[in-house]
């Protein structure tokens, strides 16, 4: 008994007052990026050659990024020697229109609005979660999972996950949804009541991202249901997973 | 012993027209041979040449020795004898080369799908619809789960035969995580490459781009700089440490013990976050890359990291030794989910769940490569082959792990973190490369073709050979106790359905 309250003891309060104070991002983080074409060589297309993911173009000399299949490897960064694409430490990137994720000179990402009244009146205080990976690599799983830890708390929100979608108020998905994965994922959708919210959670959930146009997945969540929140990241960092689904129940404070 | 077989090291260049191409007798009495010898098979796998026959590549790593033998046969006819009633550990390797190629093993007990590839593989049939093993009988039930789970996990489905609470028989079928990873490899690599295999097991990032880099860089004759090798080896133990320390904390959580539980969520997310600090990403994405890797460790992250490091390992032993000698613990623990050491053996277990049934086998002491040539890391085992052993083993090794980061920290060899690759891939080449991951072996294949682009790359994730072994340890347990089984394996979906 001694031992264990020692330990109590030894490892502390640690849950992060988030969102009153925002966590401190490890110096080599790469967030939100900030795009300036003003620069940009007219032939060059360096940064559209080197995207793993393909999330770059350029179109009358002004440069697009889009953030749903961004894989934040910075390679683009890395090779344009004109500084045109900078990755902030911005870990708020959340939104609740697919398009706003396409980023370009002066771009402002308008981040996830909150729900509507009525949803919000059911869901504000109170949301349960069924989540499903359709081809997610663990990574996001394990990114989810982190905010039930005592560091996140995610239950203060009144955020919590549940094991069956019917007591569920909404689906949070992972992966660029699998073909063997489709048809569980859909009647998983089918068996949560109205009204209910799907959350796409990582690249390969909004776009495929790494596994897009593949012969053995989809393109992503929205090409099967209708999504009210694109988290993005690969995976995404589990502040701005929060940072979404608080900004969706309007609790940023 | 009389064998044809090419004897070699991983992380070698073997050129394609030096393996000899052995008669399926001669391929079979030599395969059996070497699994009679305790060698156990890392890859088997079919490729098509350029002639467009079937070419089988065999595998097998023989630990005692730090070799590997390579073996091939030209398949005749579409089919081979089965390899599988004489040594278990063959059945999943033959019904994966039925489904990707279309060539027959002959007496397979079994030839279930692996995971269901849709539209070529498998006759089209969808994910989960198989026969499964029934047991009939007064009382017998059978429980279905998946492919959704209940937590935040990957899908399966679990097929469980039952008397009352007693586990007869549980068959496990994947395959729903399939992304088709192996198949985009062919005429890689591509800019994409790296990333994809990045994700192959989002959690085992690292382990996975370190066998893929080892090859690329084997087959464009680069050798990368000591300090390379320092910073890609730290990397590799965080992700150790990060999954051992989370598993642990989910065994305790699957019991009920939530001291331990809760502190390891938390720890865990502090090496995460020390794999950020090297990289950027919790999870090492694009920290290693061929050549070496993007991102040194410079003073001031050595100085972060050690300091942090000093304070997970405080945090770690404090949250996990309560579990050690907490009676209501160990009573759920020991005896829980047995598999003995020559099954283990049998089936080819890799990693910590094969050196808690007795099998000192560990790519970093066996066949190493990059820092672990020069030290000495102890193994970690254990005789009892339950839960309690396959988490005890785990508390040992983050603990050697963590000695291990402190050291390679405290004398980081001088020099640039990354080389250029000094040309293309070699043409007509077989290279293997192995990496002890965290849940154990992970061993990747590549063949080259005339232009040096992959014609077969093969990933054998830890959790493919490791499996079937969660299915035997479930024999005669409760089902009430398949939760902390599981957890005990912590085994990978997407690693395995590729």
């Amino acid at each position: 008994m001694f031992k264990v309250l020692k330990a109590r003891f030894h490892q502390k309060y640690r849950t992060m007052k988030f969102p009153e104070t925002a966590p401190e991002m490890a110096g080599r983080y790469m967030g939100v990026p900030v795009i300036n074409s003003s620069e940009c060589l007219s032939d060059c297309r360096k940064c559209i050659e080197v995207c793993p993911v393909d999330a770059l173009s350029k179109k009358n000399s002004l440069l697009n990024l889009d953030l749903g299949k961004c894989i934040f490897c910075g390679k683009c960064g890395d090779i344009c020697s004109e500084k045109c694409i900078d990755f902030t430490k911005d870990f708020s990137m959340a939104v609740t229109d697919r398009l706003n994720l396409n980023l370009s000179d002066n771009t402002v990402l308008e981040k996830a609005e909150k729900l509507n009244r009525k949803m919000l009146k059911i869901f504000k205080r109170s949301l349960h979660l069924r989540q499903v990976s359709a081809g997610g690599c663990n990574a996001c799983e394990a990114d989810v999972n982190v905010l039930g830890t005592v560091g996140w708390d995610l239950g203060r929100f009144g955020i919590k996950f549940t094991a069956s979608p019917r007591h569920a108020d909404g689906l949070l998905v992972t992966g660029p949804v699998t073909d063997n994965m489709k048809e569980a994922l859909l009647k998983a959708y089918e068996a949560i009541p109205e009204p209910k919210i799907v959350i796409a959670v990582g690249s390969c959930a909004i776009s495929g991202g790494l596994f897009a146009s593949d012969d053995a997945t989809g393109n992503g969540v929205d090409e099967v249901l209708p999504v009210d929140l694109y988290i993005p990241g690969c995976p995404p960092h589990p502040v701005t997973i929060l940072d979404g689904l608080l900004r969706l129940l309007d609790r940023m404070g | 012993m009389k064998n044809s077989s090419l004897v070699i090291r991983h992380n070698e260049i073997l050129p394609l027209d030096t393996i000899p191409l052995l008669e399926e007798k001669e391929f079979r009495t030599d395969a059996l041979e070497l699994i009679a010898a305790r060698c156990r098979v890392s890859s088997f796998f079919a490729v098509k040449n350029k002639r467009n026959e079937d070419i089988l590549y065999l595998v097998v790593s023989d630990d005692a020795k730090g070799t590997l033998q390579v073996l091939s046969m030209k398949v005749e006819n579409c089919s081979f004898n089965s390899l599988t009633p004489e040594a278990p550990q063959f059945h999943l390797f033959e019904r994966e080369i039925y489904e990707q190629s279309g060539v027959k093993p002959e007496g397979h007990p079994w030839l279930k799908p692996v995971r269901f590839p849709g539209k070529e593989g498998s006759g089209g049939r969808k994910a989960g619809d198989m026969d499964f093993f029934r047991i009939e009988g007064d009382e017998i039930h059978e429980v279905a789960v998946g492919p959704i789970h209940a937590g935040i996990i990957e899908p399966g489905h679990f097929r469980f035969q039952c008397h009352g609470e007693k586990v007869y028989h549980l068959e496990i079928s994947l395959g729903y995580q399939h992304r088709g990873i192996e198949k985009s490899m062919i005429g890689a690599p591509r800019k994409d490459t790296l990333y994809r295999i990045g994700a192959a097991a989002g959690d085992s990032t690292i382990a996975h781009s370190t066998a893929y880099c080892q090859i690329i860089e084997v087959l464009s004759e680069t050798g990368i700089t000591a300090r390379a090798e320092a910073v890609r080896s730290v990397s590799l133990e965080l992700e150790r440490c990060a999954n051992h320390i989370g598993d642990l904390g989910a065994l305790a959580g699957d019991i009920g013990y939530l001291p331990t539980s809760s502190y390891c969520g938390r720890i865990r997310g502090d090496f995460l976050n020390m794999s950020a600090l090297i990289c950027g990403n919790r999870f090492g994405r694009g920290a290693v890359v061929p050549g070496g890797t993007d991102h040194d460790i410079d003073e001031k992250v050595l100085k972060e990291l050690l300091e942090r490091i000093e304070s997970g390992k405080q945090d770690f032993l404090s949250a996990v030794s309560l579990l050690w000698d907490n009676p209501s613990v160990l009573a759920r623990f020991d005896g829980t989910g047995t598999l003995s050491t020559d099954t283990a053996e049998d089936i080819g277990m890799v990693g910590p769940a094969a050196r808690a049934s007795g099998c000192v086998r560990d790519i970093r002491k066996d066949h190493p490569s990059g820092s672990y040539r020069f030290s000495y890391l102890p193994v970690s085992t254990s005789q009892s082959g339950d839960v309690y052993a396959r988490g005890y083993v785990r508390w040992l090794e983050v603990q050697e792990s963590i000695q291990f980061i402190i050291k390679l920290l405290n004398e980081l060899p001088e020099g640039e973190v990354k080389k250029e690759l000094n040309k293309n891939l070699s043409p007509d080449s077989l290279s293997v490369s192995l990496v002890e991951g965290w849940r154990g072996e992970v061993c990747h294949t590549a063949v080259t073709d005339s232009e040096g682009k992959f014609l077969k790359y093969k990933i054998v994730d830890p959790s493919f050979h490791n499996w079937f072994a969660l299915s035997l340890a479930l024999r005669g347990e409760e089902i009430s106790d398949f939760p902390v089984c599981n957890k005990s394996f912590s085994l990978s979906y997407c690693g395995f359905d590729l």
